[in-house]
C-alpha cells in the first residue's frame, strides 16, 4: 500500500509542478494526533515513535513525505485517534508550531495546569 | 424527585454493558475509529482538543443530594477532581480516559444518571426552568413534562437519526428563564381561555451560525395533545429537514425555508394521524411521573433571623440582594450559588463544592439542587430562616460570591482551552472580565448585566443573546473577538447586533470597559439597565464608545 502511494506521488509531482519552487513553498508539518486510551495529545518522531512533546516530533518539510507519514499514522488505529497534519516551524530544540491552537494542543488548558502543563505528564 | 422505574434501570445497565463492549472492541482493534465515533457520541463521549469529555445529562437541571456527591465520586476517581456545568444543563467532565467511561457510566447508572442522546442527530436533554418547582410566578412545574418528552424521546426508533440534533427547553413561567426561544421547541405552560393549563409551543429557535428566534406555531396546545403533537413536529421535520447540508439541518432553516405557515399545516396534518395513535397512556404516565414531583412540605416558621442577619451583616446583606429569587412559599427563597466567583472558570465546581453543596442540599433544602443554563447551582426551597447559616457555610468552600446576574456572571462556553471546534478562547475573556470591573469597583453600579462568550460561531455560550455577546475567532492566525449588542434571552428574545469591526485578544476588556463607562454616562438613573438603556438609545452611542477613532473621524 505504502510503496503504490509512494509511486504515485513521484510521478504525480514529477509531472504536474516544478519540483524545487514547490519544496519552497511547502509550509513544514509534523503529524500529530490523540492517544487513543488518554485522549493526550501525541507526535509522531522521526524515528516512528509517538511522543508526548512537539519538539520531538519529526518535521516534514516536503508534500509527498508528510502524506506518507499521515497514512503511516492512520494505519495505527489501535493506537492513536485523529491524525492530521499540523502546519510548524523549525525552533533551536525542534519542530514549534506556528498557530495559537497548536500552541494550546502543547501545553493544555490555560485556565488550570493541567495537560502537559502539570509535571510528569508530558 | 423522578425515581427509575425497573424498566428505565434495565434499560441504561444495557447500554452500558454495550458500552463496555464496544470500548474492548475499539481497544482490541475491531472496531476503527470511525465505526466507533458514532458509538461513542450516542454515549456522550467526545475527543477535545487535550482528551476526552463526558458529557452527562442533568436531566431539566434537577439533582438530588446523592447524585451531586456521586458526580464529585466521579470527579475525584476518575477525573481531575472538578466537574464543568454547561449552558444545556449538563455536566462535562474533561479528562477521563477512555477505558475508564464504562466504570463512569456505571456508577451514573447507580444515582440513576447517564450520558444517553447528550450527543448525535437526537433529541437531546430536555431542559427547564431551573427555579421549576419553586418560582414564585410559575403556573405548573415544567420539570413532569420534561420528564414525560425524556421518556418519549430515549430511543424513539423513529427520531435517532433527525437531520440534525433536537433541543427542546420548556418553562411553566410567564419570565422565560429556560430561552426557550432559542430551542428547536420551546414550550411554555399557560392558562387558556377557560383556566385551563395547557402549552404555547415555539417552534424553530436557534443559535450556531444562523441565530434565529423561535416562533408560536400553536398558541395554545392541550396538556394531552402534547406528545402527538411533538411527534408531528418532529416527523414532519425528519422528512423535510434537509440532510444536503449540515449548515442548513436545523429546524430553524426547514421552518425558514418553507415558510411558517406552510410548516404549519404540514404539522396540523401530521397531527391528525399522530393524534389517533397515542391511546392516552402517555396521560397516565404523566399522572405518575407528576407525583413524584409534589412539592416537598415547607414549613412556617419565623424569619427573624434572617431579617436581622440582614440588617447586621453587609456581606451577607449584599449577598441576599443579588443570590435570592422569590419562592411561591411563604418563608422561603430560591438561592443561587454563584459558580463565578472572581477569576474562577464559569460554571466549574470542584469535588468538595460539589459535596458541600450536596450536603447543604440535605441540610436547609429538601435534598435539592438545580442546575442552571447560566452555569450556577440553585438550591431551590430554603427557608429564610437558614440564610445566615448557609451563607456562611458557602464561604467555606468560596461558593458565597454576591454577583448572581452581574457583570462577573458571565456565560462562557469551554473555547479552545478544551473544545475541538473553537477558533478562540473564552474562558480567559470571563476571567478577565470579571477580575478587572472587581479591581476598578464597577461591578455594583453597572448592576444587572448578562455577558456571554462563545469560543466559535457555533454559539454555546449563547453569545447572540448576551446584552453584550463576545464571539472568539480565528483571523488569519490570530484570536479575534466580535462584540454584539442589544441581545435578549428572555419572553422578549432578541438576537444582539453586531457593533463592528473584532478587537484583539489583549483590546476586549478596554473595550468592553470603554462601552460601559458610556452606558454610565448615558443612563436615566441607576435603575435603568444597561439592556433599557440600550433599547431606548440604539446602538449608536455605544459603537461610538466601542471605536473613538472612527467616531472622532465621522465627527471631523
Ligand atoms: C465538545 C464540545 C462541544 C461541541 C463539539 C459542540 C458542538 C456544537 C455545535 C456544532 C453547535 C452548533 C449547532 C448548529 O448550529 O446546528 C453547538 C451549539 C450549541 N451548543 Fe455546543 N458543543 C460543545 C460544547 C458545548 C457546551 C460546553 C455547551 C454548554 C455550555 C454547549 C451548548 C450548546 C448550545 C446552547 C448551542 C446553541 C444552541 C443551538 O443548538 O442552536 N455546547 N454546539
Ligand atoms: S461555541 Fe464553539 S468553542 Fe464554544 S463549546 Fe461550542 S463548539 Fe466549542
Amino acid at each position: 500500500m505504502a510503496e503504490i502511494w509512494e509511486n504515485f506521488l513521484y510521478w504525480k509531482r514529477k509531472f504536474t509542478t516544478d519540483e524545487s519552487a514547490m519544496a519552497r513553498s511547502y509550509t513544514p508539518k509534523v503529524v500529530t494526533a490523540n492517544a487513543l486510551v488518554e485522549g493526550d495529545v501525541i507526535y509522531l518522531t522521526a524515528d516512528d515513535r509517538w511522543s508526548r512533546r512537539h519538539e520531538e516530533a519529526e518535521l516534514i518539510e516536503d508534500e509527498a513525505h508528510a502524506q506518507l507519514r499521515l497514512l503511516h499514522a492512520q494505519s495505527q488505529k489501535g493506537l492513536i485517534v485523529g491524525a492530521y497534519l499540523a502546519d510548524a516551524k523549525a525552533g533551536p530544540d525542534g519542530p514549534e508550531p506556528t498557530h495559537f491552537r497548536e500552541a494550546f494542543r502543547t501545553r493544555g488548558p490555560s485556565n488550570y495546569a493541567h495537560g502537559k502543563q502539570e509535571t510528569g505528564n508530558v | 424527585m423522578y425515581r427509575y422505574s425497573d424498566f428505565d434501570a434495565a434499560f441504561v445497565a444495557q447500554r452500558n454493558a454495550q458500552f463496555r463492549s464496544q470500548v474492548e472492541r475499539r481497544i482490541d482493534g475491531s472496531l476503527t475509529e470511525d465505526e466507533f465515533r458514532p458509538l461513542r457520541l450516542m454515549n456522550g463521549l467526545y475527543l477535545q482538543l487535550h482528551a476526552y469529555m463526558l458529557r452527562v445529562a442533568v436531566p431539566y437541571g434537577t439533582l438530588s443530594a446523592a447524585q451531586m456527591r456521586q458526580l464529585a465520586h466521579i470527579a475525584d476517581r476518575w477525573d481531575k477532581g472538578y466537574g464543568h456545568f454547561t449552558t444545556r444543563q449538563n455536566i462535562q467532565f474533561n479528562w477521563p480516559k477512555l477505558t475508564d467511561v464504562p466504570d463512569i457510566l456505571d456508577a451514573l447508572a447507580e444515582v440513576q444518571m447517564h450520558a444517553i442522546q447528550t450527543s448525535g442527530n437526537t433529541i437531546r436533554n430536555v431542559t427547564a426552568d431551573h427555579f421549576a418547582g419553586a418560582a414564585a410566578d410559575e403556573i405548573e412545574d415544567p420539570r413532569p413534562t420534561a420528564e414525560l418528552i425524556r421518556q418519549w424521546s430515549t430511543d424513539h426508533p423513529e427520531f435517532q437519526f433527525l437531520p440534525r440534533k433536537f433541543k427542546i427547553g420548556i418553562t411553566g413561567s410567564p419570565n422565560d428563564r429556560a430561552v426557550i426561544k432559542s430551542h428547536d421547541i420551546g414550550l411554555r405552560i399557560v392558562r387558556g381561555g377557560s383556566g385551563k393549563i395547557g402549552y404555547e409551543v415555539v417552534v424553530g429557535g436557534g443559535l450556531g451560525r444562523t441565530p434565529m428566534i423561535g416562533q408560536v406555531i400553536r398558541p395554545f396546545l392541550k396538556k394531552e395533545d402534547l406528545l402527538p403533537y411533538l411527534e408531528a413536529i418532529v416527523s414532519v421535520y425528519n422528512l423535510m429537514g434537509r440532510r444536503d447540508n449540515k449548515y442548513k439541518a436545523r429546524i430553524k432553516i426547514t421552518v425558514f425555508e418553507n415558510g411558517m405557515e406552510a410548516f404549519r399545516d404540514a404539522v396540523e396534518e401530521r397531527f391528525k394521524v399522530t393524534r389517533t395513535e397515542f391511546s392516552g397512556i402517555d396521560q397516565a404516565v404523566l399522572r405518575d411521573i407528576e407525583a413524584q414531583f409534589a412539592a416537598p412540605a415547607f414549613r412556617t416558621a419565623p424569619t427573624t433571623a434572617y431579617e436581622t442577619a440582614r440588617d447586621t451583616d453587609p456581606v451577607f446583606r449584599s449577598w441576599t440582594d443579588t443570590n435570592l429569587a422569590d419562592h411561591r412559599a411563604p418563608g422561603h427563597a430560591i438561592v443561587t450559588v454563584s459558580l463565578k466567583a472572581h477569576g474562577a472558570t464559569p460554571g466549574d465546581a470542584t469535588s468538595a463544592q460539589m459535596r458541600l453543596l450536596a450536603d447543604l442540599a440535605d441540610r436547609y433544602g429538601h435534598g435539592e439542587l438545580r442546575i442552571s443554563h447560566e452555569q450556577n447551582v440553585i438550591l431551590p426551597h430554603v427557608h429564610k430562616s437558614d440564610l445566615p447559616a448557609l451563607h456562611a457555610a458557602l464561604k467555606g468552600e468560596g461558593l458565597a460570591t454576591a454577583n448572581v446576574g452581574l457583570i462577573s456572571d458571565i456565560i462562557a462556553c469551554p473555547g479552545m482551552d478544551y473544545c475541538a471546534l473553537a477558533t478562540a478562547r473564552s474562558i480567559p475573556v470571563a476571567q478577565e472580565i470579571a477580575t478587572h470591573f472587581k479591581a476598578i469597583g464597577l461591578e455594583e453600579e453597572i448592576g444587572a448585566l448578562k455577558i456571554k462568550i462563545s469560543g466559535c460561531i457555533n454559539a454555546c455560550g449563547h453569545h447572540h443573546v448576551g446584552h453584550i455577546g463576545i464571539l472568539g475567532l480565528d483571523r488569519a492566525g490570530v484570536e479575534n473577538y466580535q462584540i454584539t449588542l442589544g441581545g435578549d434571552a428572555t419572553e422578549n428574545a432578541r438576537i444582539g447586533e453586531r457593533a463592528g469591526p473584532g478587537f484583539a485578544y489583549d483590546q476586549v476588556v478596554p473595550a468592553i470597559e470603554r462601552l460601559l463607562r458610556a452606558y454610565l454616562s448615558l443612563r436615566v438613573d441607576p435603575a435603568e439597565s444597561f439592556a433599557v438603556a440600550f433599547q431606548r438609545l440604539g446602538a449608536e452611542p455605544f459603537k461610538a464608545a466601542l471605536y473613538p477613532a472612527e467616531a472622532a473621524r465621522d465627527a471631523a
